[in-house]
């Protein structure tokens, strides 16, 4: 008698807890090993991009907080930067550290839902809870500058939506003082725990190569050996006269992901320290009444005051005919954006360069040939958000 | 700088005489528009290049221009080119009619798979030699590709209409 050995073609997702979202595989295993993985996306495909062609700029950037809603600030800021760079404008300086401040405390926020949920996946339950202990004062952080706790729109074209409250400095460095010693307790639970070491070493493994031929970017890249950051290699906003590290990784297994982010974290807290110390006095919007509205008092007294404020709210302003891609180095990778402009009060065409997107593509790459369970430890390790993968 | 005197456009115009259409520098940013003919060739030089080094596809993604006012083609493909190691970015666009395919480039990076599939998704811009050419974010039976100008925005779709949805 002979036996015959068949593989078995499994679904996983779009409604599975593990995927992190609506994201779904289909796994074709024989026994336990995966032998081949294929990701079907776009089950929170919502249009963006062709949305943002019918809206005013302003308009585009609430629709921007709606793809990476971890991370909402990084996409204003993209988005911003993009049609500063077609205006031809640049933000007065303390814009610019108020936008390093919040880019950097999202990059926190952000990684700690990859913690918590990562972890979670991997049956680490405690993580998650400290992780959104911690998580819940940067919304409130968040809350106090734009009065949204998620969805912020708070880095418009121009500048910003408003000034640092007051009070906002100290709850700000009270948090940065007490995260470092929180970091630290999250590393006690896992860094040296067997349990967690095991499941992440060398699983997942994406070689440097490999991974710079699919286009993976962000802490992913790192992992697999290649320091390449954009607020290193390309400072946007005044980054090069920030003092911080990148991470680097060496083997590129899940572990090595893990690690990157964990040292990224602390390295956030040091940049929004020295922001803070050196936040410059002075205006937050470009003094342009054609791009950004005038003061509310200004615009009870000055007929022209009055006059700008009316054109801005109901036609917007126009962006001169052409093109440009920016990009920044968001908590998941390189976050660009594309802007056509046919010269209206309305972008011709937008695209997000999703970084999501390009390292989910990789994911085949990291498990085929490994167990189920490990689908699930390198699904969290890449850190995807499907909002931003299906846009 | 003179866009002419750009390494990766000398090196390009040395190589690929009649491939390059066209060049210029807008915001400081460098465009080449090639003929489509040449894009997968070009790309590969500029990836095997010893002093170009353009390792690293950002993005690939396209523009239809149909209400841009501009002569050639209508669609619009548009590569972001970096180089991790020579630090430099440079933007190649082809230019194609409705129907026409346009050589992939997954065979130089692998990543430009998804996002290939993304154009020909939401553009109907079909890439010849592409190793699994499917919709991505959008259902399979999807009718039209939205990312077009021409497409329907304010109508409802027809089985939505016709009540086929069960």
């Amino acid at each position: 008698m002979t036996a015959e050995t068949r593989t078995m073609t499994i679904n996983m997702g779009p409604q599975h807890p593990s995927t992190h979202g609506v994201l779904r595989l289909v796994l074709e295993l024989d026994g336990e090993i995966v032998v081949k993985c294929v990701p079907h996306i776009g089950y929170l495909h919502t249009g963006i991009e062709k949305i943002a062609e019918a809206k005013r700029y302003l308009q585009v950037v609430p629709t921007t907080d709606r793809m990476d809603y971890l991370a909402p600030m990084s996409n204003n800021l993209v988005f911003s930067m993009a049609v500063e760079k077609l205006l031809g404008i640049e933000v007065p300086d303390r814009a610019k550290v108020i936008r390093v401040l919040m880019a950097e405390l999202t990059r926190i926020k952000s990684h700690l839902v990859w913690l918590g949920t990562h972890a979670l996946d991997i049956g680490a339950m405690s993580v998650f809870l400290y992780c959104f202990r911690e998580r819940e004062k940067i919304i409130d952080l968040y809350e106090m500058v734009s009065g949204q706790r998620m969805m912020s729109s708070y880095i418009r074209p121009g500048g910003l939506l408003a000034d640092l409250p007051p009070g906002f400095e100290a709850t700000a460095r009270e948090f940065l003082d007490d995260f470092p010693a929180r970091v630290d307790e999250y590393e006690d639970l896992l860094t040296r725990n067997r349990l967690w070491v095991q499941r992440t070493q060398g699983v997942g493994v994406l070689k440097r190569d490999e991974a710079i031929a699919l286009g993976v970017t962000g802490p992913a890249l790192r992992a697999s050996g290649v320091a390449w950051d954009i607020r290193k290699s390309h400072p946007y906003m005044g980054y090069e006269r920030y003092d911080f590290r990148i991470s680097q990784g060496k083997n590129g297994d899940v572990y090595d992901r893990y690690l990157c982010r964990m040292f990224e974290m602390r390295e956030c807290v040091k940049i929004a320290r020295q922001a803070l110390d050196r936040l410059p006095s002075g205006p937050i919007n470009v003094e342009d009444p054609k791009i950004v509205p005038p003061p509310k008092h200004r615009v009870k007294q000055s007929m022209e005051a009055l006059i700008h404020h009316f054109k801005l709210w109901s036609e917007g302003y126009s962006v001169p005919r052409g093109e440009a891609y920016v990009s920044i180095e968001s908590p998941k990778g390189e976050f660009g954006c594309y802007i056509v402009s046919d010269g209206s009060n309305k972008p011709y065409r937008v695209h997000y360069r999703a970084p999501s997107f390009a390292n989910l593509q990789a994911l085949p790459k990291m498990v085929e040939g490994r167990l189920v369970a490990d689908v699930v430890a390198a699904v969290g390790s890449i850190d995807i958000v499907l909002g931003e993968v299906d846009r | 700088m003179e866009v002419e005197e750009h390494l990766a456009v000398r090196k390009l115009r040395e190589r690929f005489a009649q491939g390059v259409l066209e060049a210029g520098s807008h915001h400081g940013e460098v465009t080449l528009v090639l003929d489509r003919g040449v894009i997968e060739p070009a790309c590969r030089f500029l990836r095997d290049d010893r002093d170009l080094v353009f390792d690293f596809l950002s993005d690939l993604t396209a523009v239809d221009r149909l209400r841009l006012d501009e002569p050639g083609p209508r669609f619009e493909v548009v590569y972001h080119l970096y180089s991790i190691s020579r630090r430099n970015r440079l933007r190649l666009k082809v230019r194609a009619e409705d129907g026409q395919a346009v050589p992939t480039v997954s065979t130089v990076w692998e990543g430009a798979n998804w996002f290939e599939r993304e154009v020909f998704d939401l553009l109907g811009i079909p890439f010849a030699g592409h190793p699994d050419l499917r919709r991505i974010v959008l259902p399979d039976d999807w009718e039209g590709h939205p990312l077009r100008k021409d497409y329907p925005v304010e109508t409802s779709p027809r089985w939505w209409e016709e009540g086929e949805i069960t």
